[in-house]
């Protein structure tokens, strides 16, 4: 028997006291936060990432000033102008690592974690565009926040690749002390862009 | 350059004292531990409903083994439809063959790894070194272990028992060896070592084809694989190189996308007390244009199955190694991980290794011993896996093994004797007779009072010296309750003791 036909008869042999059906309690809802947007600043600097609000019409100026002198890179269809940055059409990653700054856009914000999750469509494009440079500006439109998990969940895309973000590149690993900055990005700066 | 491994370790009880003796390990632990569990308690208690929470976990890791076989078809159709490819492994050696040889096929000799506890399990850098081939560990402790020829001491943090100076060291030492050495003026802040590591293993990163990865869940409907991690690292390995082989045990698997919420909520609260860890990737087989393009899973059986149809054992399988157990548990947070001689420490570790593994060695029937049953383990775990519970079990499991034994045990014997005793009444009285004799013989020579001025026994002799080794054996009383009732008629004639 095959490696498979193996594993799969022990599974079912191993089971054969058991019902497959269990009832699986319906998982609980956080309460209502009130001001999710305000929940989801607040939960975002708490993993001492820098969070600017802006409305549309300042949104290329202050993404202009966040990156000052750095060099950048932006996805395919980022949907705003800045003036020198480079367009990613494939880049090497020791391209990339040359690069001081990425720009994208997000799929979703989720207040109650202070998290944003990126799908890796062409206005953020291929993941190693926002992973390999040191500072990451994430632009996040208000309307893109949702309460928790479970309604991140339900709008993103298994199919599509997914990259989670809570602050920036962190580790414990030294006397379980938190210290921002190792591999990722040491810097997130996210643009909250809302009324 | 393979680190360590637990192959040969003494069993538990002797592991222990050695390294109950080192006091810089058990002032590491004290701090860590301590630390981490102020931070669990934190975000813990902000969820109002953690227990329905918790309760939602274990259902979904409960339902999806208890229809293991379907969900694994399930998952290979779905992984195979998503572009990758899907490969079975019956133990660690079958695991390791695999990856060597896709690595073979590919022409490299080295790797990039994730943090992962199965390829830990099945020793997979010792098996590609054996093939030429290097495998770099990325994450920062498991870097650690690597560099200091060490051995992991816990499932999340696994350098737990080093402080910053010993890290300090470790790189100043040994990372010029296999790459970019550490800075000279390296000193040992912590944000001074991280950016150590980030610089000697960026260039790993930016050149590695090959990747060897793990995987938190597994969706089988979706053919999705989660990792959960902290440092980017993760996110490197997932994304850079264009070969990527995830080691995956059989019970990672959750049924649907949307199980992946009470999952996702429970683990980093519970693991590195976080709202949310700083990363999380997810992929679907392979994505035309972005990360790996050639994706390969590996899917672990190496005792899943046998851990399976223990009814009472089954339950470890729900675990998703947060390491919530080993940092309360009074145990682990005094002897460290070595102890426990396995990549699985700590209380999880004690009922897991004996169920993957059976306890035919003595090393692994010695764990379901190494607790005190006190049940915060339980408390904390957020699948409910019931700990407690499964270690007494597993401790039953380790007489049976000895029944057919030629040599009795002492405990055995020593049992035989007491049923022998208790089921008759007159050797009943007759036993109750020499205790008091004994007690009474403690009292007038015995050197060893107890908190209220009983005496006691210290450490005994022979067969009793295991159990009096650590614990003072109060003197029996002189009278038994039987021979008190017979003398005084149930009390009423009672003028004090004889």
């Amino acid at each position: 028997m095959s490696a498979r036909d193996d594993i799969l008869a022990a599974v079912r042999a191993a089971l054969t006291d058991v019902s497959p059906a269990v009832a699986v309690p319906e998982a609980p809802r956080a309460p209502d936060r009130g001001d999710l947007v305000a929940l989801f600043v607040e939960r975002v600097e708490d993993y001492r990432a820098v969070v600017t609000r802006c409305n549309e019409a300042d949104l290329a100026g202050v993404v202009a000033g966040v990156l000052g002198e750095r060099s950048s890179v932006v996805p395919p269809a980022l949907g705003l102008e800045i003036a020198g940055s480079v367009v990613d059409d494939g880049l090497s990653a020791a391209e990339l690592d040359a690069i001081d700054a990425v720009v994208t856009r997000a799929r979703v914000g989720i207040a109650e974690t202070g998290t944003i999750v990126l799908d890796h469509q062409p206005d953020q494009g291929r993941r190693a565009i926002s992973l390999v440079p040191d500072l990451h500006v994430c632009i996040v439109d208000a309307t893109q926040v949702v309460a928790d998990v479970p309604d991140a969940i339900a709008l993103l895309d298994p199919a599509r690749p997914l990259t989670w973000i809570s602050g920036p590149s962190a580790t414990s690993d030294i006397e379980l002390d938190r210290v921002e900055g190792v591999h990722g990005p040491r810097t997130l700066h996210v643009v909250l862009v809302g009324p | 350059m393979s680190g360590g491994t637990f192959v040969g370790m003494p069993a538990f009880p002797t592991a222990a004292r050695e390294a109950l003796g080192d006091t810089q390990l058990r002032s590491n632990l004290a701090h860590a531990t301590r630390t981490i569990r102020d931070k669990r308690a934190a975000v813990v208690a902000e969820v109002e409903d953690w227990e329905d929470l918790r309760l939602a976990g274990a259902g979904v890791k409960e339902a999806a083994l208890r229809d293991l076989a379907t969900h694994l078809e399930t998952l290979e159709a779905s992984l195979v439809r998503a572009g990758a490819t899907v490969h079975w492994a019956r133990d660690a050696e079958e695991a390791c063959a695999i990856v060597a040889r896709l690595a073979h096929a590919h022409g490299v000799d080295e790797v990039v790894k994730v943090k992962s506890m199965a390829t830990m399990e099945i020793g997979l850098n010792e098996a590609l070194e054996a093939e030429g081939i290097a495998a770099w560990e990325t994450d920062l402790a498991e870097m650690i272990v690597q560099l200091g020829d060490d051995l992991p001491s816990h499932i999340l943090v696994p350098a737990i028992h080093r402080n910053r100076a010993e890290i300090r060291e470790i790189f100043m030492r040994r990372m010029g060896d296999v790459g970019r050495p550490a800075p000279d003026d390296l000193t040992d802040e912590p944000v001074v070592l991280a950016a150590a590591a980030r610089a000697h293993l960026r260039e790993k990163f930016l050149r590695a084809k090959v990747a060897v990865s793990g995987a938190n869940f597994a969706v089988a409907d979706t053919g999705t694989l989660v990792v959960v991690e902290s440092e980017g690292n993760g996110r490197m390995c997932l994304t850079l190189p264009d070969v990527l082989i995830s080691v995956v045990g059989i019970e990672k698997v959750v049924a649907t996308w949307s199980d992946l919420d009470p999952m996702l909520r429970l683990l980093p609260r519970s693991s590195t007390g976080e709202r949310m860890n700083p990363y999380t990737s997810t992929w679907s087989g392979v994505t035309p244009g972005d990360g790996p393009q050639e994706v390969h899973v590996v899917l672990l059986d190496n005792g899943r199955t046998r851990a399976l149809a223990d009814d009472v054992g089954r339950q470890a399988l729900r675990c998703i190694r947060c390491s919530a157990c080993l940092n309360v548990c009074p145990v682990y947070e005094r002897t460290g991980g070595h102890a426990y001689g396995s990549v699985y420490p700590g209380p999880i570790g004690a009922i897991l290794n004996p169920l993957l593994r059976g306890v035919s060695d003595e090393q692994t029937a010695s764990l379901p011993y190494a607790s005190s049953l006190c049940g915060a383990c339980f408390e904390v775990c957020p699948v409910r896996i019931d700990i407690p519970s499964v270690l007494v079990d597993q401790r039953a499991a380790v007489v049976d093994s000895h029944r057919g034994d030629r040599v009795p045990k002492a405990e055995a014997v020593a049992m035989k004797a007491a049923a022998w005793a208790f089921s008759d009444s007159r050797r009943l009285a007759w036993a109750e007779k020499a205790s008091g004799l004994g007690g009474r013989v403690l009292r007038r020579f015995g050197r060893t009072t107890l908190p209220g001025g009983r005496a006691a026994a210290g450490r005994l002799p022979g067969p009793g010296a295991g159990w009096t080794g650590a614990r003072d054996l109060p003197a029996p009383p002189e009278e038994s309750f039987r021979a008190w009732w017979d003398r005084t008629d149930g009390g009423q004639n009672d003028r004090g003791t004889r």
